[in-house]
């Protein structure tokens, strides 16, 4: 087994730092640029966003169910309960919404974008469509980011609404509360910061879900055991960034907004 | 296309100052054992990659300076038929071969799927229209690759092992085409190909267009079917010329290898 000097390695982080910078920012100045390709980015928009939707209403529904269920006791205690569909609704619109639908979106799309240009670009697809004078990052890269980040953005609002919904179901038929009840908590404790939060995040797990998956896609070499490595990485790396950047983005925001 | 001591190298030298020249019109065949750089030759020539040294000179522009989207408008003037076909697998053989096309136009038109029946007539494959390529057996799926190198009557074509893996028959077949699109149309080829009986055939037959077939040039003709070899070896070139001066050639590798 070769062994490898940790200035080989950092060069090589450094070089995928870079080479994935550089994806990002051609992705990005694709949109101003021609062609556009707007029935590919459909396409795309399709396949992420609708393609997600019945993971993430199930993932939403129950997180929103199991929330209301676990935090009924704790509220139980302080004589509060009134108050589950106020903890539902900031938990799952600031935070749990937006970060599980990314993890999800992530888990199906991150790795299924890399797979599926890791196979165009072990079979020289991306070479063959470069010679004929096609740039794939506007085709192939640019849609899937535009696609990944307005889907998110719809799909965590419908996150937010079915967990809400989830909420909803336990605290009527297991915690004896009524539903106008619920309903007026969860809608009054939401403040503008709230609705920001939970909307800006998407976005921005959107883009990384997409590009991160281009960028493991269109590195992947050696094969079908190189593409399998590139889906892999693609959904762990775009997993621990969402993760990660949420930590920030929640900071940022809540300074922003005076939290 | 010119090639002035092109050097490329990863870890390993792999091309030590290449010079060769193409004239407008003529075909090169690449020979040489499997590594030695001749698969490295045409994608330099199309700017899929760039050399560490040297220039390289496509159709009057300087491939070695240009940009990457100042290369695609170079490369809709090239054709290349790559070594594993390369067809885009989710897409239908009409869309492939029409893929460039469009690209231009947006649609599918009536003078588009013209052009593809044409192209598709040329390689006699007219009825795979609405297969996938996975579909094809691996001789049509190279000559369905053809189809889209010439669909736009490119300037120059270029073809990497056209031949390789397929049976005897089947690779008569693709030299035939080939030696059609060199003879009917003048178009410049680089031909990369392990095959030495392919490349022999290349440089002693021509294309009948009245008899529409291929046949073997008479001893003593003066026919000039502009066919000349070029033999790289460890990363440089051993030979260039004719096929009457390759079999004169006293060179002990050389012998070796046409043995």
């Amino acid at each position: 087994m070769p062994i490898f000097s940790p200035a080989d390695i950092a060069k090589d982080k450094i070089q995928a730092v870079q080479d994935y910078s550089l994806l990002v920012g051609r992705s990005i100045s694709n949109i101003f640029g021609h062609p556009r390709y707007f029935a590919d980015t459909m396409m795309q928009a399709d396949s992420i966003g609708v393609g997600s939707l019945p993971i993430v209403m199930l993932a939403g529904f129950f997180t929103g169910a199991v929330l209301a269920l676990q935090t009924s006791s704790t509220l139980q205690q302080f004589g509060s309960l009134s108050l589950t569909g106020k903890l539902v609704s900031l938990s799952m619109v600031r935070e749990l919404g937006p970060v599980l639908t990314g993890l999800m979106v992530a888990g199906r799309n991150s790795s299924g974008i890399a797979s599926e240009l890791g196979s165009m670009q072990v079979t020289e697809q991306i070479d063959a469509m470069r010679a004929m004078g096609v740039d794939p990052t506007k085709k192939l890269v640019t849609p899937r980011v535009v696609a990944s980040t307005i889907m998110l953005f719809f799909l965590s609002i419908i996150s937010d609404l079915v967990g809400l919904a989830g909420g909803w179901v336990i605290a009527t038929t297991l915690l004896g509360l009524n539903s106008n009840e619920y309903w007026t908590t969860a809608y009054q404790a939401l403040r503008f910061g709230d609705v920001f939060m939970g909307l800006s995040k998407p976005v921005i797990f959107g883009f990384i879900i997409a590009s991160v998956g281009c960028y493991y896609g269109l590195s992947a070499r050696g094969g079908t055991q190189g593409v399998g490595r590139a889906t892999t990485q693609a959904m762990v790396t775009a997993s621990v960034l969402i993760v990660v950047s949420d930590l920030f983005i929640t900071k940022l925001l809540m300074g922003v907004f005076a939290y | 296309m010119q090639f002035e001591d092109v050097a490329i190298a990863f870890e390993q030298p792999v091309l030590e100052g290449i010079s060769f020249q193409l004239p407008r019109g003529e075909t090169k065949i690449l020979l040489g054992v499997a590594g030695s750089g001749k698969t490295l030759v045409l994608k330099l020539s199309l700017g899929l990659l760039k050399p560490d040294a040297g220039r390289i000179t496509v159709l009057g522009e300087e491939v070695t300076q240009m940009r990457e989207e100042q290369l695609y408008a170079l490369r809709r003037s090239m054709g290349m038929v790559f070594q594993e076909s390369a067809l885009f697998d989710s897409m239908t053989v009409e869309e492939n071969v029409a893929y460039q096309l469009l690209e231009e136009t947006g649609r599918l038109t009536d003078e588009i799927h013209a052009r593809v029946l044409e192209a598709l007539r040329f390689v006699e494959l007219e009825r795979t229209v609405n297969l996938f390529p996975s579909e094809l057996s691996g001789g049509m799926r190279r000559r369905v690759a053809i189809a889209r190198a010439v669909i736009t009557q490119p300037e120059i074509l270029l073809y990497d092992s056209p031949t390789g893996g397929l049976d005897p028959v089947t690779s008569d077949t693709i030299i035939e085409l080939i030696v059609k699109q060199r003879d009917v149309y003048k178009t410049s080829s680089l031909l990369v190909t392990h095959r030495l009986q392919d490349a022999f055939t290349m440089a002693s037959h021509y294309f009948d267009r009245e008899q529409n077939k291929m046949l073997p040039v008479a001893d003593g003709s003066r026919r000039d079917l502009k066919t000349t070899f070029l033999i790289l070896r460890d990363g440089k070139i051993s030979f260039e010329g004719t096929a009457a001066e390759l079999l004169r050639c006293r060179d002990p590798y050389i012998r070796e290898y046409l043995s």
